[in-house]
């Protein structure tokens, strides 16, 4: 138990670490994203009160 | 006209009803507790509940009787006296903890003097945990609420979701904090570092914690706003891990339904894992994540620029939470826990170091271009610095949690240098700065009342912090390197009293840097008092015509019908 619990820890959690960090670079760096985020970078600079849509 | 006003009204009228109801019901168990508890303290911790749960229904009535004529959740506007109250709730309960902080540094310092064997109340077992919880949680927690609702009503674009519940999830939190407060002086604890608090203010603050989270994604779920805004994330994640940390570390079985006591269902070292599990992520979701939101959303609104790096901020996001989570066995090296177990944690603690400085550069870099305002703007100069010293403490932390450089600095001053160098310097002062940024916001004033006093501000409390971060250093390194001395016999050098007793130089110099901190919070107390009342510079800002006085076209059609 105690083995197969610390190997899950380390093998497995390697493994899903790296594909997660992964998947969250290939996100941020999407470039087709790129007009989302410059979007979302200024949307609290040009904030004009709710129901302004 | 009518139809719209009832509905309207109903609404609010439906959230009024269901948390008054619920704030009822508690105060009848309390009364049931008050009435058949043989403890004394769970007596009187009952009778408080009792008399803040009337208070806050006969306010909540009182406030009800006049809503007749106007909608009081009004979705064309922001609910920014919610935020008012939190603005000067962090306030007080930052001057009450850092008060507490100075007392029990002159404790230390003077023992003979401060040491009241007739006032058991005042004994620094008692005070040490008043004064951490109020720091962390009455004013860190304070400042969390007040900007997490400014912040996601604007970057929503909506009012806040849920009536009345957002009320409940302030004032509950208010009640929680004096249960919580007066529960240690009378030494109800449950002797758990952070998570003091008993089973019944446990659940409390549970229910609390629940209606915040449900508030928050209700406000994200009617958002006008396509991206959901980083700062968002960062709230969000500190929301929901420490509903996760808090239920999981408090996992208890009361004694008696009546008392006090419980009894925690692990045991050992997996008691001590879940604890430090715990607490270490009350650093990293709790003073990490949610001042992490107000760097993101005040530093680039004061200096009008968007964040440097929006990409990096999500990398940043993600690598924090995902490696943060994983950190808090260092906590536990040379322990009974498992070698493995505390080499993981190191290993993470020492991976956070660049996320952490990620996140850092992403904020100060935001000043690209407008680097003159550090010089101009006290309050900036304020945010950049708590930068500073995020970046110094999360280059510390790792550091420290190293086993080698572990074995010197545990159970030393050099940990309480390290916590206070992120306390004073990070959290500090980035919530500093947002409640700078805020008053005037919020009150609709041009500026601050006093510029100069925000600049005797920081550099009383920068020199506060200097004194304290370098009289622990010292303090901690010397009696780690005392505590392993031996001599040529090879028996321990010093008694553990001459190490004591070495560090009452340092404790004075921690006293005075603890001092002249708290009275920096004072000067801006009484600097954001007049900025409220418009006193000074503090102008009221020339009324623009505001489209949002008046309903917008939409909503005077669906009067029209």
């Amino acid at each position: 138990m105690y083995e197969a619990l610390s190997s899950f820890a380390q093998t497995g959690g390697l493994v899903y670490f790296v594909l997660m960090f992964a998947g969250a670079l290939i996100y941020a760096l999407w470039p087709s994203n790129q007009d989302t985020f410059d979007r979302a970078a200024h949307s609290p600079l040009d904030d004009k009160g709710p129901g302004n849509d | 006209m009518m139809i719209s006003r009832t509905n309207s009204s109903n609404a609010s009228g439906g959230s009024i009803a269901s948390v008054s109801a619920l704030v009822a019901i508690f105060g009848v168990l309390a009364l049931i507790i008050a009435g058949r508890t043989i403890d004394h303290a769970m007596g009187i911790q009952a009778m408080t509940f009792i008399a803040l749960a009337t208070a806050f229904l006969v306010g909540t009535g009182m406030w009800a009787g006049n809503l007749l004529d106007r909608n009081p959740f009004d979705e064309s506007r922001y609910e920014d006296t919610l935020v008012k109250f939190g603005v000067f709730a962090s306030m007080f309960w930052g001057i009450a903890g850092l008060l507490v902080g100075v007392i029990i540094a002159l404790q230390l310092t003077f023992p003979n003097v401060f040491y009241f064997p007739e006032l058991g109340w005042t004994n620094f077992g008692r005070l040490r945990p008043l004064h951490t919880s109020a720091v962390i949680f009455a004013f860190g927690g304070n400042v969390l609420l007040a900007t997490s609702f400014y912040v996601v009503q604007r970057t929503c674009r909506t009012r806040i979701a849920g009536g009345m519940w957002p009320w409940f999830v302030f004032w509950g939190y208010q009640i929680f904090i004096v249960l919580a407060a007066t529960g240690y002086l009378m030494g109800v604890t449950q002797s758990k570092e952070y998570a003091e608090p008993e089973w019944y203010v446990d659940l409390w603050l549970t229910i609390v914690w629940v209606a915040y989270l449900l508030v928050f994604l209700g406000t994200l779920w009617k958002r006008k706003e396509p991206h959901i805004y980083v700062a968002n994330w960062f709230y969000l994640s500190f929301i929901v891990t420490i509903a996760m940390l808090h239920i999981v570390n408090n996992l208890s079985i009361p004694v008696s339904l009546t008392g006090t006591k419980s009894v925690q269902v692990f045991s050992g070292v997996q008691d001590a894992m879940t604890q430090w599990w715990y607490g270490h992520n009350a650093v990293g979701f709790f003073l990490t994540t949610g001042f992490l939101a107000i760097m993101y959303y005040f530093i680039p609104k004061r200096v009008n620029r968007p964040v440097y790096s929006y990409r990096l901020s999500i990398v940043h996001f993600w690598s924090l939470i995902f490696i943060y989570i994983w950190a808090g066995p260092h906590h536990l090296h040379y322990t009974a826990l498992p070698q493995w177990a505390q080499t993981l944690g190191m290993t993470f603690s020492i991976m956070l170091w660049m996320p952490s400085w990620g996140g850092m550069i992403n904020g100060v870099m935001t000043l690209s271009g407008a680097w003159d305002k550090l010089r101009t703007d006290p309050v900036v100069r304020m945010m950049v610095v708590s930068l500073a010293f995020y970046g110094m403490a999360t280059f510390e932390g790792p550091l420290m949690s190293v086993r080698a450089v572990n074995s010197l600095s545990h159970y030393t001053e050099w940990g309480i240098g390290h916590v206070h160098s992120g306390a004073l310097g990070w959290v500090g002062y980035i919530s500093f700065g947002a409640l700078y940024c805020l008053v005037p916001w919020l009150y609709k004033k041009k500026a601050l009342f006093s510029k100069s006093l925000v600049e005797w501000h920081f550099w009383i409390s920068t020199i506060g912090i200097l004194f304290y971060m370098i009289s622990m250093w010292f303090a901690g390194i010397m009696e780690g390197l005392m505590w392993r001395a031996y001599n040529e016999y090879g028996f321990l050098e010093y008694s553990f009293v001459e190490t004591v007793e070495a560090k009452h130089i340092s404790y004075m110099i921690r006293a005075l840097g603890g001092g002249l901190y708290f009275s920096g919070a004072l000067i801006m107390a009484y600097n954001l008092v007049r900025t409220a009342l418009g006193h000074g510079a503090a102008e009221p800002v020339e009324a623009k015509p505001d489209p949002y006085a008046t309903p917008e076209p939409r909503a005077t059609l669906v009067l029209a019908e």
